[in-house]
């Protein structure tokens, strides 16, 4: 390497205590920060919620089906086009607004935990699509028939889940621990309300999709706009789901069969005192609603062979002049999805090389 | 052959502490985004982008600064087995500052996602979006912090050794300027 340094004169030799003492301090020196590290990444704290073991109650709750994704596993991948008609572009300096076409890769999918559920184990269907803007910048949203989100926080969203944890010895959650969990967290009542009313719908492309958490709009001034964003179809007849396991894909070839199907882009704006962190609450009386444009769906692929398996619908994944708002699902949906993606990235070669096993919940 | 130099130089000790001080801001970064669900994570999340590609354009002015200026010698009576370590650990050093800038962007790009520094600036992906080629990635990623964590503790706890135990001059070439040259 490099000449070794001529000798120095050394200082006098250190007692042995003194030595122990500066040997003392440098241990406790690494291990104040090895501590700190360990603080930081939740490795003292069990009791925080991490991404990890927000997964870890979806595990713990549905199985793990290698490869699939960890909530809303059952889907089936849609391509086509989002033709914007310019109406948005005011509110969004995003180039998705601006009059024209983007490319979209969606997903249409069950939101339960287990790949192989009925379609009618859950009166709820999800849409999650990525908008490709001409800059490369992209617009990821997963969005949900329900108009509402049971609850407003990542821990009480955690907490639902381990309510509805099913008992090991019965298969069947415990009787008692949803009422409880309800009863301690009224905010839910809106989307019970709902709920009770919902049935499981005989197709994927008759249904509304909503945002459920609320977004910022962002113009080329720098002004922000609160929203709130839907799919509102253009097919109608919500026929009555049929008495089968697996329908909604078959449903849905078909009806790309006979033609696109459609959906208008609904902005719902905020009025001032609507809340914008809190996605277990509606937004009530008459709301300024801007139709940005058409989502025009034109082919479907299975999703273990097509392109929406490997995309993470992250909601915070959002090209300029569209902004995640406090929400704080928001913040935990992208952290929990990256967690979720990481885990299933690494077993995709178990997808093709397992037969399906059904294991129903 | 001039004598050898006792001190780093100025710009080389410059860069090691502003490298030291990012550096471990972002392993402490990394650690915490991926252990929050809260806003937090995002917050850390578009901290942590910006600052890798930061840190990786300083290493490489580091690397050039580091093969054109003279670097002080380890003391001749440094047993060879410390000195092999200290040579070995700078060479980890320097490969995890330059590879995990690059591997976290690999990772981003094969994920498939836009890798955005900010809300408009997006740097173009450096290899093909491939789920197995992500999750290998991010795995490095993860396990190439805690080295990275635990060779920057050693290079610490070695530093302390020399200035506070052997009470040699290595830490002090990292430490100082020319003042000890000067006496001479």
């Amino acid at each position: 390497m490099i000449d070794r340094e001529p000798p120095y004169p050394h200082k006098p030799p250190l007692s042995t205590p003194a030595k122990l003492a500066r040997l003392a301090g440098i241990g406790l020196i690494v291990l104040v920060a090895a501590g700190a590290f360990a603080y930081v990444n939740g490795s003292l704290d069990p009791q925080r919620l991490t991404p990890a073991r927000v997964v870890d109650v979806f595990e713990h709750n549905n199985g793990v089906h290698p490869g699939y994704r960890r909530n809303h596993p059952k889907g089936i991948c849609v391509a086509g086009d989002f033709e914007s008609n310019g109406a948005a572009a005011s509110l969004s300096r995003a180039e998705v607004f601006a009059s024209g076409r983007t490319p979209v890769i969606g997903r249409l999918a069950l939101p339960t935990g287990n790949p192989y559920s009925p379609d009618s184990a859950a009166p709820l269907r999800s849409f999650a699509l990525q908008f490709t803007q001409p800059n490369g910048q992209q617009w990821r949203t997963g969005m949900n028939s329900m108009p509402v989100f049971p609850v407003g926080t990542p821990q009480a969203f955690v907490d639902l889940q381990i309510a509805t944890a099913p008992d090991p010895k019965t298969g069947k959650p415990d009787p008692a621990k949803p009422p409880a969990f309800f009863a301690a967290h009224p905010e839910a009542q809106p989307f019970l309300a709902w709920v009770k009313t919902a049935k499981p719908s005989a197709s994927f492309v008759t249904e509304t999709y909503n945002s459920v958490n609320a977004f910022i709009l962002v113009d080329s001034s720098g002004k922000r706009q609160p929203v709130r964003w839907s799919l509102v179809p253009h097919a109608t007849g919500a026929s009555p789901a049929p008495d089968a396991k697996d329908y909604l894909d078959k449903d849905l070839t078909e009806k790309l069969a006979a033609g696109p199907q459609r959906w208008d882009l609904i902005l719902t704006l905020a009025n001032a005192g609507d809340p914008i962190n809190d996605a277990s609450k509606a937004w009530s009386g008459d709301h300024k609603t801007v139709n940005a444009g058409t989502l025009v769906i034109n082919g479907d692929t299975a999703q273990l062979d097509g392109d929406c398996r490997d995309i993470n619908f992250d909601p915070l994944i959002l090209p300029s002049g569209i902004e995640g708002s406090d929400d704080p699902l928001l913040a935990a949906r992208s952290a929990a999805y990256a967690a979720s993606y990481m885990r299933r990235t690494a077993e995709v070669d178990q997808l093709k090389s397992e037969p399906a096993q059904e294991k129903q919940p | 052959m001039s004598t050898p130099v006792k001190h780093f130089a100025p710009l080389a000790r410059l860069l090691h502490w502003l490298m030291a001080l990012m550096v471990i801001a972002m392993l402490f970064i990394g650690a915490g985004m991926v252990a929050s669900v809260s806003q937090r994570h995002e917050w850390l999340l578009n901290l942590h982008k910006p600052l890798g590609i930061a840190i990786l354009l300083l290493v490489i002015v580091r690397i050039i600064v580091r093969l054109n200026t003279r670097t002080p010698p380890l003391p001749v009576d440094l047993p060879a087995v410390q000195a092999l370590a200290a040579k070995l650990s700078h060479y980890v050093l320097y490969g995890l500052m330059l590879a995990m800038p690059l591997i976290g962007w690999a990772m981003i790009s094969a994920a498939g996602d836009p890798v955005m520094l900010g809300s408009s600036v997006r740097l173009p992906s450096i290899v093909a979006a491939d789920a197995q080629t992500f999750a290998v990635l991010r795995r490095a990623h993860e396990y190439l912090a805690y080295l990275f964590f635990l060779t920057i503790l050693t290079h610490l706890a070695a530093a302390l050794f020399h200035g506070w135990v052997r009470r040699d001059e290595v830490l002090d070439s990292m430490l100082r300027g020319k003042s000890g040259d000067s006496k001479r």
